[in-house]
């Protein structure tokens, strides 16, 4: 067997191996920088549980301006949304406890500042606008692969079971029917209580900081939305001693998106851990291995 | 590099009782197929909206990806390690990881509702940069096209096209077959980190991509050996056990190592209790730990007088410990709240068992066709 | 012909056909069984007619006139007819000190027995001088009454919870019953008017069975008031459906939507308006297209301007909304077996080619040959 060229062969391996290395945590380190928007500016909705009186008007509007098929059973019959789905972009939800006490939510896309589905999208599909802020889903691009819906902290995204083109569904704000129509979304021109309100999203965390202030025995001191899961532009008001956990909304200090990618980054961008580990294997066994090599080589 | 040993093509006929057995299911996942993608994906599975992925992705894909991982294991050992006596095992390991990537390429065309959008990996403008799917995703795709390339050889002596162009294309296509699946099987980790509070925090921790990319290392050596110990014994060949047992105690040594690393993440992060508190998932959680326990342990015990038999079986246990880790983090862990249930329809499993079957299809008709197994004399 | 099929003007006398409808539909309203219209009857039919004081104070008499002017006019004929109405101010025929001689002997007379019906609310600010009769206050007027009563019946809003001359600033002080007499056993029958089948009712039930019917926290009889007029809308399915009438006179106006957004008191008021209607053709606010005003509950009518809107009160929420979380995804049996199939050839396979393998060393060194 030729034994000279092994050496050398190796070497060179090793270099290709290093120049790849490089070039691949330079692609994925290669992320666009997240520019200082001002999220302040961004469309938003507030809703107040306490306010809600559970008419379901939202859900009719929603379904009416956004052209969304009604809930069928299996035996074609309607049925009323259980959840959201890709049939419902917006539901009524009601919580009730043991004790007596009960809340109504009202549960739809948030909208989040860094969405967990924007960063999880390999093609770019769900986008979030950067004047707006919507969060918006882009049928032209989407390969259908789910892991937005994976991703989502709040299972937003929902995914057409049934059908051969299957769409992701969730809401967009009425982006490109009501509010470019009316200027606002649908669900908050029709309630009829206030209970969701349409604005800007500095303007509305005022508006609910203002309301807890005024009423501090009436609410629940947190504004669901104003930090969790990294700030979300629809933001929620409970009564007092209804928890937002309660309401089915998840504890999240940070963003999900913040954490994948900080790890993800963190390991490419220190110049891939995993070439160092094996380079640091190579070192170190190399003495033992050359024994090794002297009897099966020759 | 690969020509330093011989190989030769295994004779007999393709169309054996085995091999029709394989076609009769494989002929079965087509007809669910057209179902699939004439009604939809919940025509054949049991998705649902709570379970986005099921069993193609858990099984298919990642579990199917890390059983293709042999030819990386082996390429870790002969070129970084220059381990060079390893390299009899290496083209039939490198046969069996391009069918296992490009199975799982299968398996994700159909399992992707808009497949149809799939070129928009080609197109940089669509490019998320963030996503670490998006990362999986062309690594996955481009390293099966370089398990396919570094195959060239093999048809190359058979078709004698010019070997000596081959080997530089070769050569390029080996290193970047090397980082390649370092990349996208620890980020196979990283996908399911977005999960967050999906996923149980007896598996969810920031080290996912160190356990899977270390955990398929293992994997991709447990099916070298089984495979090596198989087609010998199907082909009536002779063992390769000087090499297996070397390869076995790499095992140990991993198997033990990803213990360790599993049990400090857990109380490095306050987790530690977990594993009695959780009931159902304690339970996998010790599961799991017990199949990377057992074949590492005996292993060890029997080091010294290791037979094909009890190598096949504990690499085998090996391959059920990584498979069943993958199907915790993607599935039996990931639990997007006590409402939701999902388990694998009929269809949707028949249909991995199809794509199975058309891998074993595939195999042993190259086998039989191009020199891929060592040569049984020198 | 009117919906108990008595043609007005035909007859003064109540035929026994009209006599038994009346009893039927006082019994339903009771939720009492059909056998006990022949309890009701033999009550009715007693030769000892209870003795009954109806008193006046702030008021506007609209009780008394709704129930003596209904279409059917065996109804109030009936009422004379089964009671002994000893003193009312509206209708009987002395007048001045004659009549209050009439109130002393009668509650001497009946002391203990006889029952008070009061129609009104009592001011008692200033010392309740707002309204005396006779140069008597009202407060010491009915004091003195109810203290001989058996029992007290307050028909109207106005004598059960104040009416609308106690919203605010509530010049007169003006209260209902209930907060002037509280030793008394005292039935609330609120409404501007009360619906006259709820009097008659509520008179024949004490009447027949002795005692006072279950009431709600309002002192109100539950077979009447337990129930909300907004579960029992005719246009409830427009609310759940979110199909509000915006202005008077609008496409939804027209259409019979539900008039929650223009400050329908439904949601919050308990009454059987929605199902015992006035006036003997069916009519009742709501169905005609005003929104409820709350007249049956207290603080509520007179007290919230008509169009603004009440945030529903539930007691009990309903069930039709979805919870928080629901049972949701699919796992079938059909699955199960075929993923228990799979893993079992998988491990059977393993295990077949497991036992084929040698489990000795000699093998090895076939294997060895190759290396050199």
């Amino acid at each position: 067997m030729k034994e000279k060229p092994k050496n050398p062969d190796r070497r060179e391996f090793l270099k290709k191996g290093m120049a790849a290395a490089v070039g691949a945590a330079l692609f994925p380190g290669a992320v666009l920088a997240s520019e200082e928007e001002n999220s302040e500016e961004w469309y938003s909705m507030l809703y107040d549980s306490t306010k809600c009186i559970g008419c379901k008007s939202c859900s009719v509007a929603c379904k009416r301006v956004n052209h969304l098929p009604p809930e069928l059973e299996k035996d074609g019959i309607h049925d009323d949304a259980i959840d959201l789905s890709a049939k419902t972009k917006t539901i009524i939800k009601l919580y009730k406890s043991d004790d007596g006490r009960s809340a109504f939510v009202k549960r739809q896309c948030m909208h989040c500042l860094d969405p967990a589905c924007v960063s999880a999208c390999p093609v770019s599909a769900m986008r979030k606008d950067r004047t707006t802020g919507i969060v918006y889903w882009n049928g032209n691009r989407c390969i259908g692969c789910r892991y937005c819906m994976v991703a989502c902290p709040f299972e937003v995204p929902k995914f057409e079971w049934d059908k051969p083109i299957p769409h992701i569904v969730k809401c967009d704000l009425c982006k490109d029917t009501y509010l470019k129509e009316k200027g606002i979304t649908a669900c908050a021109d029709v309630c009829p209580t206030g209970a969701i309100i349409f604005g800007k999203r500095g303007d509305l965390l005022i508006e609910a900081k203002m309301r807890i202030k005024k009423n501090p025995e009436r609410y629940n001191p947190v504004i669901y939305g104003e930090y969790d899961g990294g700030g979300t532009s629809v933001m929620y008001l409970a009564s007092k001693g209804v928890s937002f956990q309660e309401l089915g909304f998840p504890r999240l200090e940070k963003s999900p998106a913040e954490i994948s990618e900080s790890i993800q980054h963190g390991i490419y961008e220190s110049l891939v851990p995993p070439f160092l580990a094996l380079g640091a294997l190579y070192f170190l066994l190399k003495p033992e291995k050359k024994e090794g090599k002297n009897d099966s080589g020759k | 590099m690969i020509q330093e040993s011989k190989y030769e093509v295994v004779r007999g006929k393709v169309i054996t009782r085995t091999f029709l057995m394989f076609t009769f299911f494989f002929l079965l996942s087509l007809i669910l197929l057209a179902v699939r993608f004439t009604k939809g994906l919940g025509a054949v599975t049991n998705l649902s909206d709570g379970y986005p992925w099921g069993i193609w992705i858990a099984y298919d894909v990642v579990v199917g990806s890390a059983l293709g991982c042999g030819g990386y294991a082996l390429a870790i050992l002969i070129y970084i390690l220059n381990k060079r006596e390893f390299s009899p095992l290496m083209r039939s390991a490198l046969l069996t990881s391009a069918l296992g990537y490009t199975m799982a390429g299968f398996a994700v065309i159909i399992d992707l509702g808009r497949y149809w959008n799939v070129y928009g990996f080609a197109l940089p403008n669509r490019w998320n940069l963030s996503s670490v799917l998006f990362e999986v995703a062309v690594c996955i795709m481009t390293y099966t096209l370089i398990l396919w390339i570094e195959l060239t050889p093999v048809i190359a002596e058979k078709t004698g096209w010019n070997r000596k162009k081959l080997e530089k294309i070769v050569m390029v296509a080996a290193v970047i077959g090397l980082i390649l699946p370092t990349m996208h099987q620890s980020s196979l980790g990283s996908i399911q980190i977005i999960s967050l509070k999906k996923l149980n925090p007896l598996w969810h921790s920031g080290f996912l991509p160190l356990f899977f990319l270390s955990s398929v290392i293992l994997m991709g050596y447990a099916v070298a050996s089984a495979e090596s110990l198989l087609s010998s014994l199907y082909f009536k060949r002779p063992f390769e056990m000087n090499l297996l047992k070397k390869l076995s105690i790499y095992m140990v040594y991993i198997g033990f190592g990803w213990i360790i690393l599993r049990f400090i993440e857990l109380i490095f992060w306050g987790k530690i209790s977990l594993v009695f508190t959780q009931g159902f998932y304690s339970f996998m959680f010790w599961l799991e730990v017990a199949l990377f326990f057992i074949p590492s342990y005996m292993l060890w015990k029997y080091r010294s007088q290791l037979s094909p038999r009890k190598i096949f079986v504990f690499s085998i246990i090996y391959l059920f410990a990584g498979a069943i880790y993958r199907f915790n983090v993607y599935l039996i862990g990931w639990n997007p709240g006590s409402n939701w249930v999902y388990f694998p329809s009929m269809s949707e499993t028949l249909i991995t068992i199809g794509i199975v079957s058309f891998e074993f299809m595939i195999y042993l008709i190259f086998v039989k066709t191009f020199p891929v197994l060592p040569a049984k004399e020198v | 012909m009117n919906r108990f099929g008595y043609v007005p003007g035909l007859s003064e006398e109540i035929t026994r056909r009209d006599f038994i409808k009346l009893l039927t539909i006082a019994a339903a309203t009771m939720g009492l069984p059909v056998g006990f219209v022949k309890k009701l009857e033999a009550a009715v039919k007693s030769p000892t007619r209870p003795p009954v004081i109806w008193l006046h104070f702030q008021e506007c008499t609209g009780c008394t006139e709704s129930l003596l002017r209904t279409s059917n006019p065996a109804f109030a004929k009936l009422i004379l007819d089964i009671i002994s109405l000893d003193y009312h101010e509206t209708i009987m025929a002395a007048a001045g000190s004659q009549a209050e001689e009439v109130l002393q002997h009668m509650i001497n007379k009946h002391a203990g027995k006889f029952i008070c019906v009061v129609e009104g609310s009592i001011p008692t600010k200033d010392g309740g001088i707002y309204c005396q009769i006779g140069g008597k206050k009202a407060v010491d007027i009915m004091k003195e009454v109810a203290q001989k009563a058996s029992a007290i019946v307050a028909i109207g809003n106005c004598a059960s919870f104040g009416g609308v001359q106690s919203v605010e600033p509530n010049p007169t002080g003006a209260v209902g019953v209930m907060e002037v007499i509280k030793d008394k056993p005292l039935i609330n029958v609120p409404g501007c008017p009360p619906n006259p089948y709820n009097i008659l009712s509520t008179l024949l039930y004490v009447l027949t069975f002795k005692k006072i019917p279950e009431l709600d926290e309002y002192r109100r009889p539950k077979f009447a008031y337990g129930r909300r007029i907004h579960d029992h809308c005719p246009r409830r399915a427009h609310f759940d459906a979110g199909r509000f009438v915006e202005h008077y006179g609008d496409k939804g106006h027209r259409l019979g939507w539900c008039l929650y957004k223009m400050g329908c008191k439904g949601p919050v008021t308990y009454a059987n308006c929605p199902t015992t209607q006035f006036n003997d053709v069916g009519v009742w606010p709501i169905g005609i297209g005003h929104p409820c005003i709350g007249c049956t509950q207290p603080k509520v009518g007179f007290h919230l301007p008509v169009k603004l809107k009440v945030k529903p009160q539930e007691v009990v929420p309903p069930e039709q909304f979805p919870p928080i979380t629901v049972k949701e995804g699919k796992a079938t049996i059909a699955g199960v077996a075929a993923v228990s199939a799979a893993l079992g050839a998988a491990a059977g396979a393993a295990g077949v080619i497991a036992s084929r393998l040698p489990d000795k060393e000699e093998r090895n060194h076939e294997g060895k040959t190759k290396e050199s």
